[in-house]
């Protein structure tokens, strides 16, 4: 077991340049491996459809810059999904590293619609403290929640807000979470408090956790970390950064892979060796 | 393939910071410490600027400014006290006490005034909470796993079988009453293979986030900061 001692002495900082290596190849050099949407996440994209053109729909963005790989190609795709059904836009933000992230996507995105306008089309109602707590509280009143926007304007003053008073005012709640206070918390509070329809696009590492509540109808879609965000680019037909960064992703998982299968196999050699 | 290396000097103060957190999995420097203290000064200084702006400000000061000219969200409503739902006027004066009672922990002396204002944090989340898991997760999980068995296709009903063992003997494994032989070893241990199905789902999925954020650092290197096109 030579070759297994080597390994198990080998320094761990090889591992890592291993990983870099195997991330930024495809980055550079694009593989373009297949990808397909998965049922979750046609579900999501189903649910985005069914909303009628025009309502106005809620946002909420709840996490912050780092998990900006996997959120914000969900939040861009989403937007774009609503603005371009000529849905309006209510946002919310319940983690505090988050409001001038979502804002400056936000208007990234906006940009490509010319015709639509801040305040009018859509709005970022920015952060508040309380999590559940404010949850429970826009279920009495948005505006008194978020007197005013991420901006400093009055809320009540803007075209956008003038026929939304609380959960009832939406069709449909959009939560891309990064985890708590998030997609659990809207479902607790929100979808089975105020049975408001919901889809959530989530975290990888948070994603297990809410497969029960897709399972039983409680979200209408789920998307699952950056494959999932490249699958809904997909179905939108986008090229994005989550579908650039899936051939990555894939060579990433082939050596983790690769590592478990070696690890384990030195490991019953050494045992076996022991005996 | 061209660079076009970004002029933005936010941009390469980013690029700096990533390459001076990624040189801790070298070995630990002074770099990455300077990185790390910055991140948490700048965090905690950010949090207190933003919740200042957007909770105090916009949540208490405001509208105690707008009570004491007798007005509020609701301007027909006329008075200091003249409170509904939503506009709670001079009333915001009493969480505002129990927000300062929190910083009575600073003087010994009194420190134990901050519980009074940590009893209704505690009370009012406990609250919310037990009646959302209840909403949302007991009732509504439990009427999802009742599922009929059959609906004409083998396909489903394999599925919902898979489903039920699954279910029913993860949660034999975390009966304890009993020793765990006989049948109920053999349905705890049927159920611990499911849970370490499920780990392993979410250990895959875990490794998907975590080299997601290394794919995220790196597509700025190489777009936002080196513009590789």
């Amino acid at each position: 077991m030579a070759f297994g001692d080597w390994l198990v002495r080998l320094d761990r900082r090889w591992i890592f340049l291993t990983m870099g290596l195997l991330v930024l190849g495809p980055l550079i050099f694009p593989l373009s491996l297949p990808l397909h949407v998965t049922p979750p996440v046609q579900a999501f994209v189903d649910a985005v459809d069914k909303v009628p053109n025009g309502s106005t729909v809620l946002m909420s963005c709840d996490y912050d810059p780092a998990s900006i790989p996997e959120m914000v190609p969900m939040t861009r795709t989403a937007f774009r999904h609503l603005l371009s059904k000529d849905c309006k836009v209510v946002v919310t933000v319940l983690w505090f590293g988050g409001p001038g992230l979502v804002d400056s996507v936000l208007t990234e995105v906006s940009r490509e619609f010319p015709t639509k306008a801040y305040g009018r089309d859509w709005v970022n109602l920015g952060y508040k403290a309380g999590n559940e707590a404010v949850m429970v509280a826009l279920g009495q009143g948005i505006v008194n929640v978020f007197p005013r926007d991420y901006r400093g304007n009055e809320s009540n003053a803007l075209p956008v807000m003038q026929h939304v008073r609380d959960y009832s005012s939406f069709p449909l709640l959009v939560n891309i979470s990064a985890g708590y206070p998030g997609t659990k918390e809207w479902v607790q509070q929100v979808q089975g408090r105020f049975h408001l329809p919901m889809v959530a696009g989530v975290t990888a590492v948070s994603a297990p956790e809410y497969y029960p509540y897709l399972q039983s109808g409680q979200l209408r879609g789920l998307l699952g970390g950056m494959a999932g965000a490249a699958e809904y680019e997909l179905s939108r037909h986008e090229k994005g950064s989550a579908s650039r960064g899936m051939d990555a992703q894939s060579l990433g998982h082939v050596l983790v892979a690769l590592c478990i299968v070696l690890g384990n196999v030195i490991a019953f050699g050494q045992r076996r060796r022991s005996r | 393939m061209s660079l076009h290396i970004s002029h933005v000097f936010g941009v390469w103060c980013a690029a700096a910071l990533t390459l001076f957190i990624f040189s801790f999995l070298y070995k630990d420097n002074p770099f990455y410490k300077f990185a790390e203290h910055l991140f948490v000064g700048v965090s905690a200084g950010y949090t207190i600027i933003l919740n200042y702006w957007t909770v105090i400000d916009a949540n208490l000061i405001q509208p105690l400014i707008l009570a004491a000219h007798g007005t509020g969200t609701h301007p027909e409503l006329h008075g200091a006290f003249a409170a509904q739902q939503g506009d709670y006027r001079m009333w915001l004066v009493i969480p505002a006490i129990f927000g300062a009672l929190l910083f009575t922990r600073l003087i010994p002396r009194i420190g134990w005034m901050s519980r009074l204002a940590l009893a209704v944090i505690i009370g009012v989340y406990a609250g919310i909470k037990t009646t959302g898991f209840a909403q949302g997760d007991f009732v509504a999980q439990v009427q999802a796993s009742l599922v009929p068995l059959w609906n004409g296709s083998i396909a489903y009903t394999v599925n919902t079988v898979v489903f039920a063992v699954g279910l029913i003997t993860s949660l034999l494994f975390f009966f304890f009453s009993r020793e765990h032989k006989g049948g109920l070893g053999v349905a705890s241990r049927t159920g611990m293979y499911f849970l370490m199905v499920s780990f392993g789902a979410a250990y895959g999925y875990t490794v998907m986030s975590r080299i997601s954020l290394l794919i995220g650092r790196f597509q700025f290197l190489l777009e936002t900061w080196l513009g590789l096109r």
